[in-house]
């Protein structure tokens, strides 16, 4: 056989008929030249030629590539049969859709942020740098997203490390790019000078930063911009080349565009100016990090040398690790502090992939709910399986007959699979394009208002094969049982009985059953977990948390560009916060260092004093006087700060009832000392308890309240050039902050400004949270009305086949309420046994998400018998219109039918 | 149930003897179906007697290997018919598989009247 043939073989097939219609002429004349008449001769031919058709038939199959041929035919055929049945074809290709839609667009997101590689040059080959402490951990201060290494670290890393070919240190950053008034933040990133080169980024315009632009006392003089920053900021003019743009009142000149695909080594975020690490200097003055030997900021990252594996990378990484530590002690280390440091040790982990926030905070959210959605596509499968096999049942005899003049069974099989090919085919693509849209609305759940979500969401070969895979597997998952179990029928069988018979028997319908059953159980499992996260969230929106968050706004000052000396710096402060309060409407203003929930987080060593003699670490604020009144944290004994607590006066203190249980068995804490651990060097001060106020959160809804020292924000060593500042006003957020911004402006226009409204804050918190919630919610409520469905159509059809049957038994006496009994009671067991099932999965299954509640156990009974009782409900109303209309049957129109 | 559309010729052993007597038949030079089967028909004196229709598969397979090749002309009485000729292979084709069957049939002999001799 040829393909040639192949596409041409209906013009060959003519030819055959030429070739032999010219045997049966010549054969004819042949009869005719013996003697024969006209009419016997011609019959005579055929006689001795045998059966033209057939032997055509023959050598067209010849010619066929008869597996191509077939996959054609059963297609045309499939789409015909759909196309008959376009609301079947409609209901079918649309939750197929919905349900592929929804799995792609979870797992493009799952993509983006785990599974695709950095867009950069040979992005296997890096690996990052970590410490690995012992058990103590590491102290100090971390003040960026991935705190991994100090600055004297990773200088001597850079020089005496053999296993890069070049290695980068980088750290994230927001910085102001106004000069005065309302902040504008830029997302900023500190490179060392190696940073592009290893990464192989090819500048769009300019030059990108090299080893040249990155030396200690740089001051501030070049920055690269990204290409998104270049349009936003500078509508893409070549022109950018040489102008200056501020960052926290520094002037840097910009030197180099990154080109468009190029966003950072972090997923989830766009750089938008990157500067030398050396920069830090003069951006943070006298708070730098990049002298001091307890500030952990930066990421270090290499391009591992060929050939060489990771287990010789990390040998000799780990050689000249404890000479690194050995060098970098940090001067203020008390020697317990210093020996726990020199046990620390060096190690390397693959970094293809980047860094991300996003993927630590959101892998396991998105894999549960991508297991979720797979579920929700199960229960939908189940579905067309059951209205599959209603329609094969309608089609019993056409079957039969196919099957009685010899079609075979693989054939016939292939027939109906192909058409749940075109369905599962068609939903598929349809999915896709939905999943373009429905990741976009993923990205925006887990962005807030400050902070929108890069990711790139392009698809790629794993998303494609991902939903070629779910296509083929929704098709064998809904089509290949319906098709089997109407090829097993036996054609005489299915001609006699002719959808006649009385009953159905009970093997056959025990798929179906099986399929509403497990639907129910899933659906339990989805409604349980959706229970949970919603309530779940209700917990963590209703829990009190020792505060107020109502009408409350958070305002950060900044007044370094005044160069106000340290000694008039806290005189300064009070003066903005009086002209603060001054505004109309203000209840109350208070300063701390710390602000609730707000992300970051001190904590000290205590040394309680007196005969009970604790010591242990204490959360810590520095507070100023108000900011109980402000948050509304009812003081319960002793007396707040005030301006007698002056840098000269006693160290004064204020601590909550869970420090009072923890350091003084719930003694009555007034007058009380204790010390903070300083480091050696310092004064160490004895802190007297002058109040006490209850319980509040300081990092995270979740916790429990944990011990918090207050200290007066008045007695710092040195004051801070501004300040956060929490407001409670009677007047709207917006008019509050424009007051602000009039006010401070008086004073002067070069003070910085930024807002926070303190609930949305709160709120942003909870991401997640309402992420899972929203998600597993719509598919709770999907998967519950798609098995109540499921469980309605086998109800009804079930009643559709007993119609004989139903109309003998009301023949024969049995009441209405009776035969209505007999198919709640079939309904019933149906769903008690999906719904035990489904409970013994959830309670298995809820243990996966016991990690992300709050407030209640993943083996939670009111959920779970909300979630029954919810499904039993809206399952019994939907067997109740069946059962109804089996009751209202007519005994006698239902026996004289058929 | 029969399967459908059997050719009357079915087993290997008895198509490939067909495609050799076809070879055979066109050894002596060019013909058209029909007279290749009543050639066929002729000489075996009546003893192999099939359906002609059967012989159109086996021309149309030794075509597709290239055995024989097809042309379209006028036959004795003035028909339009397709024409067939052995192509160089086929001819060599013939040679090996007239010694096989040679082969065969001595072989089969044997089996079958050892004590001839």
């Amino acid at each position: 056989m040829s393909f040639r043939r192949f596409f041409r073989r209906r013009e060959w097939d003519e030819e055959r008929r030429r070739e032999i219609q010219a045997y049966i002429d010549i054969e004819t004349d042949d009869n005719v030249a013996r003697g024969m008449p006209p009419e016997d001769a011609r019959s005579a031919a055929f006689r001795k030629f045998g059966n033209p058709t057939l032997v055509r038939e023959e050598i067209y199959r010849m010619n066929t590539v008869t597996l191509l041929e077939n996959v054609l035919q059963d297609l045309v055929y499939g789409a015909r049969q759909l196309r008959r049945n376009p609301s079947f074809a409609i209901v079918a290709v649309l939750s197929l859709a919905l349900g592929i839609g929804a799995n792609t667009a979870i797992f493009q997101l799952l993509n983006a942020v785990r599974l695709r590689s950095l867009p950069v040059k040979d992005p296997q080959e890096l690996a990052e740098v970590r410490v690995s402490a012992g058990k103590s951990g590491r102290t100090g201060s971390f003040s960026t997203r991935y705190p991994f290494l100090t600055n004297s670290q990773w200088e001597l890393i850079r020089d005496r490390q053999q296993v890069f070919s070049g290695a980068f240190a980088w750290a994230p950053d927001q910085l102001n790019l106004a000069t005065g008034g309302q902040a504008r933040w830029a997302q900023a990133i500190y490179v060392s000078g190696g940073y592009f080169n290893v990464l192989g980024v090819v500048p769009e315009l300019g030059r990108v930063l090299s080893a040249a632009d990155d030396y200690r006392g740089c001051g501030s003089q070049s920055a690269v911009i990204s290409n998104a920053f270049w349009q936003r900021e500078f509508g893409g003019e070549a022109s950018v080349l040489g102008r200056k743009i501020t960052l926290e009142g520094h002037a840097f000149e910009v030197v180099g565009v990154t080109p468009p695909n190029f966003y950072g080594v972090e997923v989830g975020r766009q750089f938008d100016v990157a500067i030398p690490l050396c920069a830090d200097a003069v951006i943070r003055g006298e708070f730098a990090r990049i002298g001091k030997n307890d500030e952990w900021w930066l990421s270090v990252t290499g391009r591992l040398k060929p050939g060489l594996s990771e287990k010789q990378a990390k040998a000799q990484l780990a050689a000249i690790a404890p000479a690194i530590f050995k060098e970098t002690v940090p001067p203020t280390f008390t020697p317990g502090d210093a020996k726990d440091y020199l046990t620390f040790g060096l190690d390397l982990r693959p970094a293809g992939t980047g860094a991300s926030e996003l993927r630590r905070d959101y892998q396991a959210p998105l894999w549960l709910l991508l297991g979720i959605a797979g579920l929700v596509l199960l229960i939908a499968c189940a579905n067309l399986a059951n209205l599959l096999l209603a329609r094969a049942t309608a089609r019993e005899r056409e079957i039969a007959v196919r099957q009685a003049i010899g079609a075979s069974r693989p054939r016939i099989l292939a027939q109906l699979l192909s058409e749940s090919l075109l369905l599962a085919g068609t939903g598929a693509a349809l999915g896709a394009l939905l999943a373009q849209w429905l990741s976009r609305v993923l990205v925006s759940l887990l962005s807030t208002g400050g902070q929108s979500l890069f990711v790139d969401l392009g698809v790629d070969w794993r998303v494609l094969s991902f939903t070629a895979g779910l296509a083929v597997l929704t098709c064998v998952l809904f089509g290949l049982a319906p098709a089997l179990r109407a090829t097993k029928v036996e054609p005489g069988v299915a001609m006699k009985a002719g959808g006649r018979g009385l009953t159905a028997t009970r093997e056959r319908f025990g798929l179906r059953r099986t399929l509403v059953v497990s639907q129910v159980a899933l659906s339990t499992v989805l409604l349980v977990g959706a229970l949970l996260f919603v309530r779940s969230l209700n917990n963590l929106l209703t829990v009190d948390p020792g505060f107020q968050q109502e009408g409350i706004v958070e305002v950060d000052m900044d007044f370094t560009a005044l160069k106000v000396s340290a000694e008039r710096r806290y005189a300064f402060q009070q003066d903005l916060m009086d002209r603060i309060r001054a505004i109309p409407g203000v209840i109350a203003a208070g300063q701390s260092s710390e602000i609730p929930l707000g992300g970051s987080m001190s904590n000290r060593m205590i040394h309680m004093q007196g005969p009970a003699a604790i010591t242990a670490v204490s959360l810590l604020n520095n507070a100023g006087p108000d900011y109980f009144r402000t948050l509304g944290t009812p003081l319960l004994k002793g007396r707040d700060f005030g301006p007698s607590d002056t840098p000269q006066s006693p160290k004064a203190a204020i601590v909550n009832e869970a420090f009072v249980k923890q350091f003084l068995h719930g003694a009555d804490p007034i007058g009380h000392e204790f010390r903070l651990e300083t480091p050696p060097g310092k004064p160490n001060f004895p802190y007297q308890i002058v109040g006490l106020v209850k319980n509040a959160k300081y990092n995270d809804l979740r916790e429990d309240f944990a011990s918090i020292v207050y200290v007066p924000i008045s007695q710092d060593e040195v004051a801070a050039p501004g300040g956060q500042v929490l407001v409670r006003s009677t007047t709207s957020s917006g008019s509050l902050i424009s007051d602000v911004k009039r006010v401070i402006a008086g004073v002067s226009p070069e003070i910085a400004l930024d807002f926070h409204v303190f609930k949305t804050q709160i709120r942003d918190g909870l991401l997640r949270d309402r992420l899972m919630a929203t998600v597993s919610g719509f598919f709770g409520l999907l998967a519950a009305l798609l098995a109540t469905v499921g469980l309605y159509g086998v109800m009804s059809y079930s009643v559709e086949r007993r119609r004989n049957e139903i109309g003998i038994r009301m023949a024969l006496g049995a009441s209405r309420g009776g035969v209505t009994q007999m198919v709640m009671r079939e309904a019933a067991t149906l769903l008690s046994i999906g719904l035990t099932i489904g409970a013994v999965l959830a309670l298995l299954g809820a243990r996966a998400a016991s990690a992300m509640l709050f407030g209640l156990k993943a083996y939670d009974p009111v959920t779970l018998a909300t979630a029954l009782a919810a499904l039993a409900v809206s399952a019994m109303m939907a067997a109740y219109l069946p059962a109804r209309r089996a009751a209202n049957l007519e005994p006698m129109t239902a026996l004289r039918e058929d | 149930m029969a399967k459908r559309g059997a050719p009357p010729l079915e087993s290997d052993l008895l198509q490939g003897t067909l495609d050799l007597l076809v070879l055979q038949t066109l050894a002596l030079g060019p013909s058209h179906g029909h007279t290749i089967a009543h050639a066929i028909e002729h000489r075996s004196e009546d003893v192999l007697q099939v359906e002609h229709g059967s012989l159109y598969p086996a021309l149309h397979r030794l075509e597709d290997r290239g055995w024989i090749s097809s042309f379209w002309g006028t036959s004795e009485n003035n028909r339009r018919a397709r024409y067939y000729r052995l192509t160089p292979i086929g001819r060599k084709q013939l040679a090996d598989q007239t010694s096989r069957w040679d082969e065969l049939v001595n072989a089969v002999n044997r089996v079958l009247r050892p004590v001839a001799k």
